[in-house]
């Protein structure tokens, strides 16, 4: 791979990410064996940066860290130095005085990883930055995709939901767009980003128009927290015409996916039936979220000798 | 660092670091005798024997032992020159700025030197019961399949195949930087409690072997672990080595042994070319 630093997923050549999705179904072929180690990064250090909240993206990186033997450093805004009052750049002078071969940064801020990538020598990983980019969330999205239908090229995505607080969008839009797909994000005017019709991308306001000719549905979260306005009356009207539930479900072609990328908010914008349904792919995507990392992790060290 | 030992006695792999024979040193391989148990004598002593005594590309035939079959004798003149195919016209991929080279082995001796290994493999592992191939990409891969073959044309046996790849057990990923990773195909039975015959076209430095061992030991626990390559062209830099051999070929380190096959390369042969194997394309066991 050519690039040091995985900062947004459209940083990504077609190449690089094909790169990274193949070398995931290898990495995928070992979670089948009795060990489930590597001795790949034996004497790296990994350190995990967060500073926002986070459940399966951090662990996910630590468990690909540590499946490819590296040494894993977690470090949580809570209960470090960052609560005295410590800035962003002296936390990265003192991960890079500890010599950490990458960084896994989540931030609040949008270009948070942009900034550190330039204060530390390790590579530096975007696990998120306020509703910018999620670019290993994007690759992990399309690996789902393609272990389900086996390509990528030509498929229609619909992406669904909060669009202007989603860094999952984002990313996914770039990725998708670079991997052949065709995108159309769904989601009521005011939850649209100014500009979005300059990314390579349809806009529909429409859920029921758009969903018999997808072959793929991601629903986003509705991120109350990241909500400094009434963006919509109330959940049940969102509910009613953003939602997805068992009706819509049966209006999807047969073949066609449901995809979030959780934490989910149930009977908002995903029903209870339709997240448990075989249709669903939520907890597959945690799975191909660790052997995603591992690709990751071992294209960008191993790319920077 | 690598200790290749699948504990229990697995001298195959591992031979003492004393008479390890120095392949490439030309000095005569003392070792057989010495080391191995009893069993594996006659194998070794064909290879040992062949090996050094060589030297000059005149090698290949004179199999004394092993290779109970084919006339050894007839084999022997095939050696090297441009015999049969035009060597250099040939070569269709011309990778790189290295070009032609000297073919030492064409291909009717490279089907030789596959026969002879299978045979070798056949009596050593008594009719290759309970035996597994697996082949190191890229071309350890159709050899193995090449080697199942034979077997199966000489004495009826099927045995299981499987493909082993090591890149993420490399130990120069910091040097070199990442590769693509292939794909590793245990045959469905797995290898535990097998006799697993690792199968690859050179060996140089025994680091790609080193990795190897270490790739076999999380995939399983096979009873033993041997080795076949078709060439062996010395300095090795660990203490391995192989128990079939195809063709011991001293080698100076400037060198660069490349084996093509039809499979991947579009053609039988095995050739030296000059150039430091470093930065050699693709092949070298570095």
């Amino acid at each position: 791979m050519k690039i040091k630093h995985l900062l947004s997923a459209a940083d990504l050549s077609r190449e690089d990410a094909l790169a990274v999705l193949d070398t995931a179904t290898e990495m995928a072929a070992m979670a089948g064996r009795e060990v489930k180690k590597l001795p790949t990064l034996r004497g790296r250090t990994v350190v995990n940066l967060f500073y926002e909240d986070s459940t399966r993206t951090r662990i996910s990186f630590e468990a690909a860290a540590k499946r490819l033997s590296a040494d894993v450093i977690n470090f949580s805004a809570k209960g470090s130095s960052v609560s005295k009052g410590e800035s962003l750049k002296d936390t990265a002078l003192t991960l890079q005085a500890m010599g950490a071969d990458a960084v896994v940064i989540r931030h609040p801020a949008a270009g948070a990883p942009h900034r550190l990538a330039g204060w530390v020598d390790g590579s530096v990983l975007n696990a998120g930055d306020g509703t910018h980019e999620h670019p290993t969330q994007a690759l992990l999205d399309a690996y789902t995709i393609r272990s389900r239908h086996g390509r990528i090229e030509g498929l229609k995505v619909a992406i669904v939901g909060d669009v202007l607080h989603s860094r999952v969008a984002r990313s996914n839009v770039h990725l998708l767009h670079t991997l052949g797909a065709h995108v159309t994000l769904v989601a009521p005017p005011t939850l649209l980003p100014v500009g979005v019709h300059a990314w390579p991308a349809d806009v529909s306001y429409d859920l029921d128009a758009v969903l018999p000719g997808v072959d793929v549905v991601m629903m986003l979260r509705v991120q109350r927290e990241r909500m400094t306005d009434s963006f919509f009356p109330s959940e049940r009207e969102y509910s009613r015409r953003y939602g997805l539930d068992l009706d819509r479900l049966r209006g999807l072609p047969s073949h066609a996916i449901v995809m979030h990328p959780g934490p989910m908010n149930r009977g908002v914008e995903i029903s209870a039936e339709v997240a448990d349904s075989t249709r669903s792919t939520i907890v597959e995507q945690v799975a191909n979220g660790v052997s995603v990392r591992m690709a990751v992790l071992y294209l960008l060290l191993g790319g920077a000798p | 660092m690598a200790r290749p030992q699948v504990d229990h006695g697995d001298v195959h792999a591992v031979s003492q670091p004393a008479n390890d024979g120095r392949i490439g040193d030309g000095s005569p391989v003392n070792g057989p005798a010495a080391e191995g148990p009893a069993r594996e004598s006659p194998v070794t002593e064909g290879r040992a024997t062949e090996g050094p005594v060589t030297q000059g590309p005149v090698t290949a035939g004179p199999v004394t032992e092993g290779a109970v079959t084919e006339g050894p004798v007839t084999e022997g003149p095939v050696t090297e020159g441009p015999v049969t195919e035009g060597p250099v016209t040939e070569g269709p991929v011309t990778e790189g700025p290295v070009t032609e080279g000297k073919v030492i082995v064409d291909g009717s001796s490279l089907a030789r030197m596959v026969d002879r290994m299978a045979h070798q493999i056949l009596e050593k592992t008594t009719g290759a019961r309970d035996t597994v191939l697996l082949g190191i990409p890229t071309r350890g891969v159709p050899l193995a399949r090449r080697l199942a073959e034979r077997i199966r044309a000489f004495e009826g046996v099927t045995v299981p195949l499987g493909t082993l790849d090591i890149t993420l057990y490399r130990d120069d990923l910091r040097l070199r930087g990442a590769r693509a990773v292939g794909r590793t195909d245990l045959p469905p039975a797995g290898i535990d409690g097998t006799r697993v015959i690792l199968v690859d076209d050179v060996l140089f430095s025994g680091r790609t072997i080193r990795a190897a061992l270490n790739a076999i030991a999380d995939l399983g626990r096979p009873r033993q672990v041997q080795l076949a390559v078709l060439v062996d062209r010395g300095h090795r830099e660990l203490p391995i080595r192989a128990d079939y051999v195809g063709k011991n070929l001293p080698t100076a380190l400037t060198e660069n042994v490349r084996v093509r096959l039809v499979e991947t390369d579009g053609i039988d042969e095995i050739r030296i070319e000059a150039g430091l194997p470093l930065d050699g394309a693709g092949k070298g066991d570095r």
